[in-house]
């Protein structure tokens, strides 16, 4: 019978079905990070429990870690305990685990692929919901809670319940100034932040093959917005490319044999999903969001909708409560909306290719005046590669601040978060209430758009700026 | 908490997340809502209402628990008191973790979570009872809900899912054998 490629992960990792379609499921990779496992290790510890495969786990700090001054000790207690805790378990348990200083540290979504821990045809879990990202590469990978991450270390399994099949097509040139991260805020806006809930989505179409490695890994990481625990895109030789020669992928013969596996990992011709989504790709416009989801993205061209236009009683609440939050109007212009900050980083858009697409915009120009704008790569080699581009110069020359790498005010658990009512131009993934700090205002965008409300200190059309 | 999409950065605040307890997180629930709520003069935040002071259902808008997979959104609902969410719908990952705490989500159709809302903002309590599967208000028909079946059961059980998995360990060895001989890379030391 014809599967799509989920279908084919899923049964190519069921080690039991259990009815009801429940079944038990073999993890190839887990990702760790400091501030989502602290209770993992507790349970693993009080059952008295071992690891069972220390080999195909990883751990980074990123959540907690500063960003600036690196070679000091942390300066908050909690944050400098949460690391601390988590260097203890990965050595009492014998798992690898990057420390602050290693060249290899990083958001766990950007260093998964970075190193090749990220593979096609693989299972990977890892306790955060932007674990979807890794899908990108052809392989099923999806967010878990605490308590899963503790089954998984010491079964290598997990329960689960198999998700339906969403296709996403995204047919079309894109305006090169549109980017990955507008198509998920265009897409989140039309099937809604529940949209996917109990799907796993696998994008496709002419889009989607354009794209780079780093454009997939948006596009998937942002899947959880529309609620997709799974994001995929079938591997391809964009997604060789990208691997090959990586420090944990296979080499040699190896290589090669893997490749071979890897190009029969696609969606077979005639597969049903239970639900098609087309998007005109090209006739997308730079988005920007306005509310406190992801799913409140429209147009910078258009105007802030009025909750009273809404016939759902609860929906309705929502919006005029996300208004209020925000300190916006109905009817007023989105790009007119001053901006205090801006954050370009996070494990949506602090790659390689974001920063460069930020940099190209605000080379030779400064922040404007008032606006404080930070750079923080998503990874350690990132943030070397930029500086071996230049890309640092471009950024500080503008009035850049250039950090050290980690998730930072994308969830501001560090010290980097804004002040109650600081409204901020963001290349993260969520603007929920108090996501950079309490009572901050965030308004999601790519790295271009963020860029360019940077120099204008308002948001605005990229594409105006850049002409 | 009648509004849709309720994330899980406003049922546990990310800041808050630095602390590594499990136990006696319930004080954090709603934290900044609360708050915001509390400075608003002659404004009580909805959980404090005195008619609501002891409650252990929660009747929420539609996909409640959106965003973030942190536990803790579970735990301090738990610290707080509750033992059962009812909504329209969850976030995926939220709801799986609801089982792993002995938390009870509750999936109704809109009108039956607002009809149930507006009962409770009367004071009229309600009867949630797992082995029925049915919310029972005095006086009228019972509402039937539906769980899966191995979850439901783990409810009532309590056992242990990590002893469980384990009780086929031969299975899992078997699937690493045959997984190892198809994609043997997977097992070369990462
Ligand atoms: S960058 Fe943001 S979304 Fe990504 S892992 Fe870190 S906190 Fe989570």
């Amino acid at each position: 019978m014809a599967q799509t490629l989920y279908e084919k992960l899923w049964e190519s990792h069921l080690v039991s079905t259990e009815g009801d379609g429940a079944g038990l499921i073999y993890v190839d990779r887990h990702l760790l990070h400091e501030v989502s496992t602290p209770q993992s290790f507790l349970a693993l510890e009080k059952a008295g429990r071992s690891v069972r495969r220390p080999d195909s786990t990883l751990a980074v700090c990123d959540h907690a870690v500063p960003t600036r001054g690196r070679n000091l000790p942390i300066e908050d207690l909690q944050a400098r305990a949460q690391v601390a805790r988590l260097e203890q378990n990965t050595a009492a348990f014998g798992i690898p685990y990057i420390d602050l200083q290693d060249k290899r540290q990083g958001i766990v979504h950007v260093i998964g692929p970075e190193l090749g821990f990220t593979l096609p045809g693989i299972t990977l879990a890892c306790s955060d919901s932007h674990t979807s990202t890794h899908g990108a590469f052809g392989a099923l990978a999806f967010g878990i809670g605490a308590s899963e991450c503790a089954v998984i270390l010491a079964t290598q399994c997990l329960r689960q319940h198999q998700s339906k099949c969403m296709l996403v097509r995204l047919e079309g040139q894109v305006h090169n100034l549109v980017s990955p991260k507008d198509l998920a805020l265009a897409l989140i806006a039309a099937i809604r932040a529940d949209g996917a809930n109990g799907y796993a989505i696998e994008y496709a179409g002419s889009a989607v093959d354009a794209m780079t490695m780093e454009g997939r890994m948006t596009l998937c990481n942002m899947s959880i917005e529309a609620g997709a625990r799974v994001g995929m895109v079938a591997p391809d030789e964009t997604t060789f490319a990208y691997l090959k020669g990586r420090p944990m992928a296979p080499q040699g013969v190896m290589w090669d044999q893997a490749v071979a596996y890897w190009r029969t990992l696609k969606t077979d011709q005639n597969a049903v999903f239970d639900r098609e989504v087309h998007l005109d790709a090209a006739s997308v416009e730079p988005h920007v969001t306005w509310g406190t989801s992801p799913q409140d993205a429209s147009p910078i061209s258009s105007t802030i909708p009025d909750p009273e236009s809404i016939a759902d009683p609860f929906q309705r609440k929502r919006l005029s409560q996300a208004l209020a939050y925000m300190g916006l109007t109905p009817g007023s212009r989105l790009d007119e909306i001053a901006i205090d900050k801006v954050f370009i980083g996070s494990c949506t858009n602090g790659r390689i290719e974001d920063l460069r697409a930020a940099a190209a915009i605000s080379k030779g120009h400064s922040v404007a005046h008032g606006v404080t704008a930070l750079v923080v790569p998503g990874s350690t080699q990132v943030k070397h590669q930029a500086e071996a581009e230049g890309l640092d110069r471009i950024f500080l020359d503008a009035g850049y601040q250039w950090r050290e790498a980690g998730c930072s005010l994308c969830v501001a658990i560090n010290d980097d978060r804004l002040a109650p009512g600081e409204r901020c131009a963001s290349t993260s993934n969520r603007n929920f209430e108090g996501r950079q700090g309490a009572g901050s205002r965030t308004h999601l965008m790519s790295p271009a758009m963020a860029a360019a409300a940077a120099i204008t200190g308002h948001l605005v059309d990229v594409r105006k700026l850049a002409g | 908490m009648l509004e849709d999409d309720i994330d899980t950065d406003v049922i546990f605040p990310a800041r808050f997340l630095l602390n590594m307890d499990k136990e006696g997180l319930g004080h954090y629930l709603f934290h900044d809502r609360r708050l915001a709520a509390e400075e608003k003069p002659g404004n009580v935040f909805v959980l404090d209402r005195p008619v609501f002071k002891n409650a252990r259902i929660l009747i929420a808008g539609a996909n409640f628990g959106c965003g973030s997979s942190r536990e803790q959104a579970v735990w301090t609902l738990k610290g707080a008191g509750f033992i059962c969410v009812i909504a329209a719908s969850f976030g995926e990952i939220f709801h799986a973790n609801c089982f792993k705490n002995g938390l009870l989500p509750i999936v109704l159709p809109d009108e039956t979570v607002s009809s149930l809302a507006s009962q409770a903002e009367q004071g009229i309590c309600f009867t949630v009872d797992l082995l029925t599967q049915t919310i029972t208000v005095a006086g009228q028909p019972a509402i039937n809900f539906s769980i899966d079946e191995q979850r439901r059961q783990s409810l009532l059980n309590g056992r242990d899912e990590t002893d469980d998995i384990l009780l086929g360990l031969a299975d899992i060895e078997h699937f690493e054998a045959k997984h190892r001989s198809r994609q043997p890379w997977l097992f070369e030391s990462a």
